[in-house]
């Protein structure tokens, strides 16, 4: 067992589900001293929950945790910070009311004492200095004032400063998300220094480039399941495309090539940040895609759109009405106390009145409508929205807006973390509805889906960089135009 | 401990439970002597409770941070306006009546105003406006001697069979309100916006408008209350509506809707309503003190949130 | 930036306005006379601020005080064992009650609002009519006229000095801050949530409970309803003094400012204005709005 030995951590048949929905499906991970290990997969396959789980933060519902070749039975973060494992989380753990060194304090219990805001200071400020020169940021400022890269510098920093505890592994998940070119280089030759001195490190990254040349070895994850793991010098870009999709990635074939005629004007709008004289159109019937690194003002414009659609908004015009898909369910989508019939009726609440009343019989007729059509699986859709599991969530969402009067379906990357079956329904509807004259605003991460589109929109920097038609497109051309001159 | 879960998942039931409890306590008490009286008693008294609860308890259902402080000054306010409008005279009080409306649906407009305008807690808002309507009322109302006419205050006062016409009145509009919360447009858009005010706004509803609606809609029905309760007890004063503070927000949450919003219901009140009044006649009758009086009820409140427990945080 | 010096320049506007109408009172003696309430008022504040820092409210604060008043008054007199031992008692009260909240995950307004109930029945029960008297140690510290300085600004300094240090100096101040502005983050961090809010309601009890006493020192006789406006008053305090209801952001020195500046608004200017005494509670209100509506436009101007 020298193998278990030379391990920082090893899991073995994790497993986490989360209500109806399975996270985690057997897991067996490990992470060796001095080894940086990159971790990729599609949104929802699990690397979050695994992270948590290595993090202490999550308890697994099923395998074992060892740390060192020690069994761990109760393993918390107190324990993890113990044992010298740390998290930089991908959503920001820093408190805004705090200043930089307040928020270092936070983290080590043996910064206290007389003095100890001066040892907080010299501290972070040591560390920004040695993994960001240049920097530019002061240990007194308030972490709330700080632009959201400098907050993830300072955060990353943190989780290297050293005072009592020890430190071995940093798990570091989607750490460049919101760094520029340049710091992120400086944090991954940071992370290769660390690495090179003993240290071990986890790199959960979307920009796959980042890792095939940051990581030693390679774990792939697809829907909770580890899918692939080699040395990262025995993958290329395209056999991790191709391990992190799965097979059916390509099904160009069944969205064959449809006839659209160029019908009437339906949205005409300009990304705010946008100086050219580009814009996004679309027309009756058409599926627009909108594509580009996550983040980088396709959202904005979606809501700016819908926004648009209530009250005239200058740039922005919208002919139809608008309903909205999200991807976040639980901060923009779903009604937690409410059934799921109820869900389905929101949006469409003056149709379903029978005089001034809500009618109970037409909401329960356009929720069984939608119950037969999108395939919801309930026994009953009076039951409330969270019996249900993520996908069906999902199409619950989907069911509100294709059930109400909207002629515009915007789509805020909706199908994040559902499960492929899902999927392939919802396209065959979207597919369905805009052949009967519907126009869908798509905002997906996942190229694959873009293939469901007439043509797309490619966003970089809440502006757009790329009109990409249905015969050119293709994942080289999006992602070249996505990452541009400054990739 | 398993019933108690089941009640509690009604839990407009609960809260008549322990209104039935209270008044089978008292009448054991007193050997079934002015049983009904009784009820009759806190019918009457319920009523004014009742109305602000409901206009507090759609505010308090938009949300965290949603209450409305100004309405013990609301209802000072209004039933002065009332009182003086009616100037004692019966052909004037449904003019009173429509002033007393005005001016609560008037300070429900502002405190939405500023709201919105200055992007304050509801909490500080309502607070502001309500010290300034304090002095409105002050000085407004100094030397105002005005009884309610003749007519208004037997209306008001007026039963059939022991029961009180306002009560009747009251359960009428109560009906109403139910009905527009759970089967109209506007309650489930009051719901939608308490339960996630961002997701209510993606799926449509017109977040800005129910939201004014409802803080007009709490406003007018302090006003009216204020109207009425000048009629009952016979004249108005600016105290009139001190107790209606804490008790709008207490009927509400013994009601059992979730003052983390989006979960409301209207029977809970008028369960509640008369919980607390019955609770105070038999503390009363049992002749104990004003102070322990004050103690029960304190820990009730608490007792009751408490085993309702919180809203689990939805991830 | 000027968004932080606003409680001191509405402050200072107040002192001018003063100023401008009635120099005389800008002096010891006038100082004294105007910040009588300053005291107590200033401790309910930063009570009130203490539960705000952790996203939380107390609406039971202002008959807190009524409570501690009567029970200053009568046993802290009489028999000034007992009077201690109710007194911590009632600062544990208000520990258990961070913890039932923070088990139960309940919100605090409702049974803040609860306990309110509870406090003034309990005063009502200690003392149903108005009246007892204040220990004279109480009375000396409360009549204490230092040199040049008039003893309430003196007082409120030392609070003000007090409780920054100890919120906003301190390593555990720190972990206290922190629960109000991302709480999850300190869970992660390994901190106990639990322990904070304890703490935080704790510290509430206890200055609430010097607020009461500081009160009774300057009133000599309690009522059990002497303190019911003190749980507006504090929250308007801990707003007028920069603090924001949820995120953790709350400043002491501010909280104090904020106080002082509802103390002096209260009567000796709005008297001197020749607005009658009908109208000053209006102009309370009036305070309260322009400074947010100041608020809002400075940090749109700053964005």
């Amino acid at each position: 067992m020298l193998q278990a030995i030379a391990d920082i951590v090893r899991l073995d048949g994790a497993e986490k589900h989360f209500g109806a929905v399975r996270a985690l499906n057997g897991v067996d991970f490990h992470v060796g001293a001095g080894e940086c290990v990159g971790l990729v997969g599609h949104n929802g396959a699990g690397k979050s929950t695994l992270m948590h789980m290595v993090a202490g933060t999550l308890r697994p519902d099923g395998g074992q945790i060892a740390v060192r070749g020690n069994q761990e039975a109760s393993y918390s973060v107190a324990r993890a910070l113990e044992l010298g494992i740390r998290c930089v989380f991908q959503e920001l753990s820093l408190c805004p009311n705090l200043s930089v060194a307040e928020n270092t304090r936070t983290n080590h219990p043996s910064l206290a004492g007389l003095g100890w805001r001066r040892k907080a200071a010299d501290l972070i400020q040591a560390k920004l200095d040695e993994i960001f020169p240049d920097h530019g940021i002061s240990a007194d400022d308030i972490a709330g004032d700080l632009s959201i890269g400098r907050r993830q510098m300072v955060e990353v920093a943190r989780a290297f400063t050293l005072t009592r505890e020890p430190l071995h592994l940093v798990i570091l998940d989607e750490p460049t998300s919101s760094l520029d070119a340049h710091t992120a280089g400086q944090l991954l030759a940071f992370v290769r220094r660390f690495v090179a001195a003993g240290g071990s490190c986890i790199l959960i990254s979307h920009v796959l480039g980042e890792v095939l040349q940051n990581a030693d070895r390679i774990v792939v994850m697809r829907d909770g399941k580890v899918v692939a793991a080699d040395a990262a010098n025995a993958f290329d870009r395209d056999r991790l495309v191709a391990a992190m999709g799965g097979a059916e990635a390509h099904q160009k074939a069944a969205a064959e090539i449809r006839k659209v005629e160029a019908g009437p004007l339906r949205v005409r709008a300009r990304p705010a940040r946008q100086q050219d004289g580009k814009e996004l159109v679309a027309r009756t019937g058409e599926i627009i895609g909108l594509a580009g690194l996550a983040g980088h003002g396709q959202t904005d414009l979606l809501l700016a759109i819908f926004a648009a659609a209530s009250r005239a908004k200058a740039g922005i015009e919208v002919t139809a009405p608008v309903a909205l898909v999200a991807g976040d369910r639980q901060s923009d989508g779903i009604f937690a106390q409410w059934s799921i019939a109820q869900n389905i009726g929101i949006r469409s609440l003056a149709r379903l009145r029978n005089g001034l009343l809500i009618s109970p019989q037409r909401e329960a007729g356009l929720a069984e409508f939608w119950k037969k059509k999108i395939g919801i699986r309930t026994p009953d859709m009076n039951n409330n929205i969270f019996s249900l599991s993520g996908g069906n969530q999902q199409k619950t969402l989907f069911a509100r807006a294709l059930g109400s009067d909207a002629e515009i379906v915007l789509m805020d990357d909706p199908m994040r973390g559902v499960d492929i079956g899902t999927k392939l329904e919802v396209y065959d509807l979207v597919r369905e509805e805009a052949a009967r004259g519907r126009t869908f605003l798509w905002y997906t991460t996942e190229t694959e889906e873009l293939n469901n589109c007439d043509h797309v929109y490619v966003f970089k920097n809440g502006r757009i960089v790329a009109n990409l038609g249905r015969d050119e497109l293709t994942e080289e051309k999006i992602i070249q135009s996505s990452f541009g001159d400054a990739a | 401990m398993a019933s108690l879960r089941t009640l509690l998942e009604k839990p407009w039931l609960w809260s008549f439970v322990g209104a039935l409890v209270v008044w089978a306590a008292t009448v054991a008490f007193t050997g079934g002597y002015g049983a009904g009286g009784m009820v009759t008693a806190a019918l009457s008294l319920a009523v004014f409770t009742v109305i602000v609860g409901v206009g507090q308890m759609f505010v308090i259902t938009l949300g965290p941070g949603n209450v409305d402080l100004s309405l013990p000054a609301n209802i000072g306010l209004a039933s002065a306006v009332a009182m003086k409008v009616m100037g004692g005279s019966d052909s004037m009080i449904v003019v009173g009546l429509l002033a007393a409306l005005a001016t609560g649906a008037a300070i429900g407009a502002i405190n939405y105003l500023l709201i919105w305008a200055l992007r304050i807690p509801p909490i500080i808002a309502t607070l502001s406006a309500s010290f300034i309507i304090q002095s409105v009322d002050i000085s407004y109302g100094r030397g105002l001697q005005i009884k309610p006419p003749p007519g208004f205050a037997d209306f008001t006062n007026w039963q059939i069979l022991g029961i009180p016409v306002l009560a009747m009145l009251t359960v009428v509009f109560t009906v109403w309100a139910a009905l527009a919360l759970q089967r109209m447009i506007y309650g489930r858009s009051v719901l939608a916006i308490g339960q996630n005010i961002r997701a209510a706004w993606l799926a449509g509803v017109k977040v800005g408008r129910i939201r004014f609606l409802t803080y007009t809609l709490c406003g007018a029905l302090g006003g009216i209350d204020g109207a009425l309760l000048a009629g009952y007890f016979r004249g108005a004063n600016v105290d009139i509506g001190n107790e209606y503070l804490l008790a709008s927000i207490a009927v509400v949450v013994i009601g059992g809707t979730s003052v983390a919003g989006g979960k409301a219901n209207v029977p809970g009140v008028w369960g509640a309503g008369l919980f607390l009044v019955l609770l105070l006649t038999m503390l009363n009758t049992f002749g104990v003190s004003a102070g322990v009086r004050l103690v029960l009820t304190g820990l009730i409140i608490v007792g009751v949130i408490t085993a309702a427990g919180g809203e689990k945080a939805v991830r | 930036m000027l968004r932080g010096l606003l409680p001191a320049l509405s402050l200072a506007l107040v002192l001018i306005a003063i100023a401008w109408l009635n120099p005389r009172a800008i002096s010891y003696f006038g100082f004294n006379l105007m910040l009588n309430l300053a005291i107590p008022i200033a401790l309910a504040t930063i009570a009130q601020m203490f539960v705000i820092a952790g996203n939380e409210l107390d609406l039971s604060i202002g008959t807190f005080v009524g409570f501690v008043g009567c029970v200053t008054a009568t046993w802290l007199r009489d028999a000034p064992l007992i009077g201690i031992a109710v007194l911590l008692g009632s600062i544990g009260v208000y520990a258990l009650l961070g913890a039932l909240i923070h088990l139960r995950n309940l919100p605090s307004i409702v049974v803040t609002l609860g306990m309110s109930f509870v406090w003034q029945g309990l005063a009502i029960l200690i003392l149903p009519k108005p009246g007892g008297k204040a220990p004279d140690w109480l009375l000396a510290i409360m009549s204490f006229k230092p040199l040049y300085i008039p003893f309430p600004i003196l007082a409120a300094l030392l609070i003000a000095a007090v409780v920054h240090f100890g919120l906003m100096r301190t390593s555990y101040g720190v972990i206290l801050r922190g629960s109000g502005g991302n709480a999850a983050a300190l869970r992660r961090a390994g901190w106990s949530l639990l322990r904070t809010k304890i703490v935080l309601f704790a510290l509430t009890g206890l200055f609430g409970a010097l607020s009461g006493m500081a009160l009774i020192g300057i009133t000599t006789s309690a009522d059990a309803n002497i303190g019911n406006g003190y749980t507006l008053l504090s929250i308007a305090g801990v707003i007028l003094g920069g603090g924001e209801f949820v995120g953790g952001r709350v400043s002491p020195i501010g909280a104090v400012i904020g106080a002082l500046t509802l103390a002096l608004a209260a009567s000796p200017l709005l008297t001197f204005m020749h607005i009658p005494p009908d109208w000053q509670v209006a102009a309370n209100g009036a305070i309260l709005i322009i400074v947010l509506a100041a608020r809002v436009l400075i940090s749109r101007r700053e964005r």
